[in-house]
């Protein structure tokens, strides 16, 4: 019985030891936990500002003499279009702080408006031109038109920074005073398109670029890949060839995508002599690499439905390719839409390959087909990383948190899908 | 007549064929026996007609630029096809400009250049044409014959998808074929302006190009060694952090962890993997590294502002769902009549776990992490966004280095030419990476492979 | 022991000893109703046994596998535990050692005393448990070890040895007793699961011996094997006898006749005879018992 003795002697040392390494285990998970909710709340707090832009509201003189047009001038889109706007807002500061004279202060008060805004109130004025009256009382409009980004920062933040003088502080407080400042609703992140200006710029040419990209990418991978899926899987013989393609597909879905990026650039771009930039050339790159993304669920998708099904088909007399068309396919297609969405999704996220073939030019327009310039989402984020404004972080991170949101939606979406729609035979 | 033209009346020729072909098999089957439907005669039809026809104009819009500008350079007097390949390329340049433009030019020559590109590519366009329209009308004309409606259609239709769908998953090898032609083609030019070994073994990096076409690129150095070394010492910190924590991750959640625990954390890891990397090189660039600089200020330690050691981390992070799945799997493979052999002899779930499932699931393990580091040392947008652009050669990880795939992107993201050395470096540096993860994938499946094969 | 043919088994067991017949067949048609006490018949109890179990339930979640099940086993015997498939042998076998205990949703009832203690009460460590109860499974399972390092294992866990050398000497000694050290003398570093399937069954013998336990429990050992490798098994646990207790799980008839003292016959969870093996075999006292002897099921 020494022997239990000699056990018992050790047993103490052996459960520390077991308690120990259930606590590294508990900490490694931990810790995955911690950074994945530091990176989430870092990116949510960045972004907190970018959702609300800073607005002064300005009472705008439209009487005709003001506006520089005669009593008789018809109203029109030319005269409209004519009228020197930026030189109302001026007017407009000016006569909110009539006090204020030299030449420098002056300068000031004028940079506390965007440079943007002579294009809202142009806009605004030509939607409702019967604002401008000819009567003889003086119409004045007050209207919220946006702040410059310092300033917009600043009034957010509420920390002094650099870019705003004492004088500008002045300015603010005594329009804070006057209540002609306020925040509201970001609606240019959405309705606009890239910009120099951060409170100008918004993401709808890069929402677009993305949508335009991943149609290309999901026309062009998608039956490509369901139809190498069901040759493989059904009719492909056991031969090497099959070997290599097999071996092939397998090593390109671990190839790093900048390796894509260099592939679209001197095959599509330098040999096809295909245009930069465009998201055909995206699309076309982004498909390659989600071939085998799709490729293997389709084929796992393929395999998982019972051969019961296919040999009642083949008993009635249909040829084998009936067969994989009439019957297996239509059962395998929730795991292949399942395999294609999460496909999908990782090549919205995709940012190297598409630098490589030129999307990194500032593009303002908004892309309207496969053959304009345009930007992606991912790309859009690179790009305006790099800027140093403040009000550019924001809205970089504002940026992410619209394109996490479109991969969460996928992805739940793919989850739904398997949940409901796959059949465990 | 254009491209999309003929593509469109092709398309209208396939569908009368179809048509056709399909009446005459139905009027065929009223009075002898058919072997298919007639919808097979009339898509098999059909095919005859479009294929051929659809195969020839995508050849022609292929190789006809080339032979297009082989004309042009042939029609160039010689005074100016001496001059080098550079101005060369120049002139052609600018006449591709002015026919796209549509205008005239002043100088005699290019105008000449112009007014045989136009007058070749007519008459090749004719030429097409022609051809089109003889290939589509000819497989109608087959359609109708009794050759054809004596045979099995379906099974000839059969043929032709099946065809197709070989073609489908043949673009896997193209797509690997490309890579490999494209990324070697580029970078032996490369290597006929900088030989092989000063590229390899070089250890000075700064790539300034030549300003005039007739400078070598003596004035700029492309030794790679302090990219590798960049390369590595991010990637080792980032395996550094996601081995341990995606191993031992791994092992809680599939030996001790209860189910709904499992059902919570399995998932949350893998979001981790799904999120973009320019979000991870945010993150890196704008949080992490100003904040190791803090930090490492405050002690007293000279950290750069983009240290290598913020990349590492970030990347580390992004890295553990790829340690910590595939080890789970393979952890969970290990049969469970060995986990009753060492219990039943007294063994602990630690001792267990350390002694006999850890080392049985090894070669499983890895596998993986050689797949992991495969993955870190392809990684791009972490280390653009917050790893530095001077190749330095150090081994502290609070310094700036610079890695393989930024050099590529900051290469091919300037405004240069596509031929200058500086492009084509570019392509150099893809050769070694490509290989490299090419090599560490291949061994990396193997061993899996292998491993599993164990316990099936 | 000679193998008994079922034809002459048949033929013995015609007369019936005794008026308890009657009883036993009414009891055998309403006993699926009875899930506690149940009567078993034979010498399930023992005094001084070495291991002693009563009222023995196990449940897997609502599911109840072993219904009150009481047996003991003595010291230095060689208990057969016989019956039809999944009626609970191994389960049984596995509560004692708490193997079960590795399985979540699985609930064991009773008492269980080794020399006269709670294995479990919260007072006794399985780990120590399963030191002194060892356990050798049906698939062979070496560890990804060389040889010596499989038969080390043990003694290393529990630091039974103190040098090398006697390291050595223990897992000497062990294979020689699993019959298999002529055999692997030559060969110590080479990787367990490179031996043949009967080797490496006696590996696992030899292994569980290496840590001197006192009972060892067999949960059907040689099933996995062929005939001759069957032979050599057997042949080892009746040398073992000496030294441990011994409690096995067969599904051959034979090879219980073979190798045991008392035998067992479990059907759908009770224990509804036990006894001397010979009596068994020639003269069961249950008609269930009977039936599954002459092969009526199972």
């Amino acid at each position: 019985m020494n022997n239990t003795d000699i056990v018992k002697h050790g047993l103490k040392k052996r459960y520390a030891k077991e308690k120990r390494f259930q606590w590294y285990g508990r900490l490694a998970v931990l810790t995955g936990f911690v950074f994945l909710t530091l990176l989430l709340l870092d990116i949510i707090i960045k972004a907190m500002p970018a959702f609300q832009s800073t607005q002064i509201l300005l009472d705008i003189p439209l009487d005709r003499e003001t506006l520089e047009l005669s009593t008789d001038a018809t109203i029109n889109k030319d005269t409209l279009s004519a009228i020197n706007y930026d030189g109302l807002i001026k007017k407009s500061l000016s006569q909110l702080y009539p006090q204020v004279s030299k030449r420098n202060d002056r300068k000031q008060l004028y940079k506390l408006v965007s440079s943007g805004a002579e294009f809202s109130l142009r806009e605004y004025i030509m939607k409702n031109p019967e604002l401008i009256s000819s009567n003889s009382e003086i119409p004045v409009l007050s209207i919220w038109l946006k702040a410059d980004d310092d300033i917009d920062t600043f009034y957010k933040l509420q920390t002094k920074i650099s870019r705003v003088s004492d004088r500008q502080v002045e300015f603010i407080d005594s329009l804070i005073q006057q209540q002609r400042i306020r925040t509201s609703f970001n609606t240019t992140f959405f309705t606009a398109s890239d910009s120099r200006e951060p409170e100008q710029a918004g993401i709808k040419g890069a929402l677009l670029g993305s949508f335009w990209t991943l149609l290309v990418t999901l026309l062009i991978s998608l039956p490509v890949g369901i139809g190498a899926a069901v040759y493989l899987e059904e009719f492909a013989p056991q031969n090497k060839i099959t070997d290599f393609i097999e071996i092939n597909i397998n090593n390109l879905a671990a190839v790093p995508s900048i390796v894509f990026g260099l592939l679209g650039l001197s095959v599509f771009i330098n040999f096809f002599g295909m245009p930069r930039s465009v998201p055909l050339v995206g699309g076309l790159v982004l498909s390659l690499m989600t071939l085998p993304t799709i490729i293997i669920s389709s084929r796992a998708a393929i395999k998982s439905v019972p051969p019961s099904i296919k040999e009642a088909a083949l008993g009635i007399g249909a040829s084998h390719m009936q067969t994989v068309f009439h019957h297996v396919l239509p059962l395998a297609m929730p795991g292949i839409l399942t395999g294609t969405i999460i496909g999908m999704a990782q090549a919205l996220g995709e940012t190297a390959p598409l630098l490589m073939i030129g999307m990194v030019a500032f593009i303002v327009d908004v892309p309207g087909g496969v053959v304009d310039s345009a930007t992606v989402l991912p790309v859009q984020i690179y790009l305006w990383s790099d800027s140093p404004e403040r009000a550019f972080t924001a809205l970089t991170a504002a940026t992410i948190l619209v394109l996490l949101a479109f991969l969460a939606i996928m992805n739940t979406l793919a989850i739904f899908l398997r949940k409901h729609f796959e059949r465990r035979w | 007549m254009n491209s999309s033209a003929l593509l469109l009346l092709i398309t209208g020729l396939s569908v009368i064929a179809f048509i056709t072909a399909r009446q005459r098999a139905y009027i065929h089957g009223a009075s002898s026996k058919l072997k298919s439907l007639p919808k097979h005669y009339g898509v098999l039809t059909a095919l005859w007609s479009g294929i051929p026809a659809l195969v020839l104009i995508l050849s022609w819009m292929i190789f006809q630029p080339a032979y297009l500008h082989q004309q042009i350079i042939q029609s160039l007097p010689e005074s100016i096809t001496i001059k080098g390949e550079d101005s060369l390329s120049l002139y052609i340049n600018t006449i591709d400009l002015a026919i796209a433009n549509g205008e005239a030019s002043d100088d005699p020559v290019i105008q000449k250049a112009i007014l045989s590109f136009n007058d070749a590519e007519k008459k090749s366009r004719i030429i097409l044409t022609i051809l089109v329209l003889l290939l589509s009308l000819s497989g109608i004309i087959f359609g109708l014959t009794k050759k054809l409606l004596n045979s099995h259609a379906r099974v000839g239709v059969e043929k032709v998808v099946k065809g197709f769908l070989a073609l489908c998953s043949a673009v896997a090898i193209f797509t690997t074929v490309g890579i490999v032609l494209s990324v070697l083609f580029e970078a032996l030019r490369f290597f006929e302006s900088i030989p092989f070994t000063d590229f390899m073994f070089g250890t000075s990096w700064s790539p300034q190009t030549a300003i005039r076409s007739d400078q070598v690129g003596s004035s700029g150095s492309f030794g790679a060694i302090p990219l590798f070394v960049g390369t590595m010492l991010i990637s080792a910190i980032a395996m550094l952090i996601a081995v341990p924590i995606g191993l031992l991750s791994a092992i809680y959640l599939s030996e001790y962890a209860s189910a709904r625990f499992r059902s919570i954390a399995k998932p949350a890891l893998e979001l981790l993997a799904g999120i973009p990397t320019v979000v991870y090189g945010f993150f890196a660039a704008l949080s992490v590294a100003p904040f190791i600089r803090n930090v490492g200020e405050s002690i007293g330690l000279s950290v750069a502002s983009e240290s290598a050691l913020a990349a590492g981390i970030v990347m580390g992070v992004m890295i553990i769902p790829f340690v910590s799945s595939l080890s789970d799997d393979v952890i969970t493979a290990v049969p469970q009549s060995m986990r009753d052999g060492s219990l039943g002899l007294g063994a602990t779930k630690s001792e267990t776990i350390k002694q006999v499932i850890i080392p049985a699931a090894l070669p499983g393990i890895v596998g993986g992490v050689l797949l992991a580091a495969s993955r870190a040392i392809g990684e791009t947008m972490i280390v653009v966004m917050a790893a530095g652009m001077a190749a330095k050669m150090t081994a502290n990880p609070l310094d700036a280095v610079t890695t393989v795939t930024v050099q590529i992107v900051t290469l091919l993201t300037g405004d240069q030419e596509f031929d200058s050395p500086k492009t084509l470096a570019a392509f150099a540096l893809g050769l070694m990476l490509f290989l490299t993860t090419l090599i560490l994938n291949v061994i990396a499946l193997h061993i899996v492979r292998k491993y599993r094969e164990q316990y099936e | 022991m000679s193998t008994n043919t079922t034809a002459t088994l048949s033929q013995s067991f015609r007369a019936k000893p005794n008026s308890m017949q009657e009883d036993i067949t009414n009891d055998a048609t309403s006993e699926s109703s009875e899930h506690s006490q149940h009567i078993t018949i034979g010498e399930n109890i023992l005094e001084n046994a070495k291991f002693t179990t009563r009222n023995v339930n196990v449940y897997y979640g609502e599911k109840q596998a072993i219904f009150d099940v009481s047996l003991d086993i003595d010291h230095n015997e060689v208990i057969a535990l016989i019956g039809p498939s999944g009626c609970g042998k191994s389960t049984y076998l596995r509560t004692l050692n708490r193997m079960n205990d590795t399985i979540s949703n699985c609930r064991v009832t009773g008492d269980f005393l080794l020399d006269n203690e709670d294995i479990y009460s919260k007072k006794m460590d399985p780990v120590l448990l399963r030191a002194r109860v060892g356990m050798v499974f049906q698939k062979p399972n070496p560890f990804p070890k060389s040889i010596y390092d499989n038969v080390a294992y043990g003694p290393r866990l529990h630091g039974l040895a103190r040098t090398n050398s006697e390291l050595d000497e223990i897992v000497i000694t062990s294979l020689e007793k699993a019959g298999l050290f002529k055999e692997v003398k030559d060969r110590l570093n080479e990787p367990g699961t490179g031996l043949s399937g009967g080797q490496q069954q006696r590996l696992c013998i030899a292994r569980t011996i290496a840590v001197s336990p006192e009972v060892i429990l067999m949960d059907e050992p040689a099933s996995a094997l062929d005939p001759i490798a069957t032979a050599i098994i057997e042949e080892l646990i009746d040398e073992l006898r000496e030294n441990f207790t011994i409690a096995i799980v067969t599904h051959s008839m034979q090879q219980a006749a073979r190798v045991s003292q008392r035998t067992a016959y479990f059907h759908l969870g009770k224990i509804i005879e036990v006894g001397e093996t010979s009596q068994i075999f020639t003269n069961p006292r249950h008609q269930l018992t009977e039936n599954y002897i002459t092969g009526k099921f199972g």
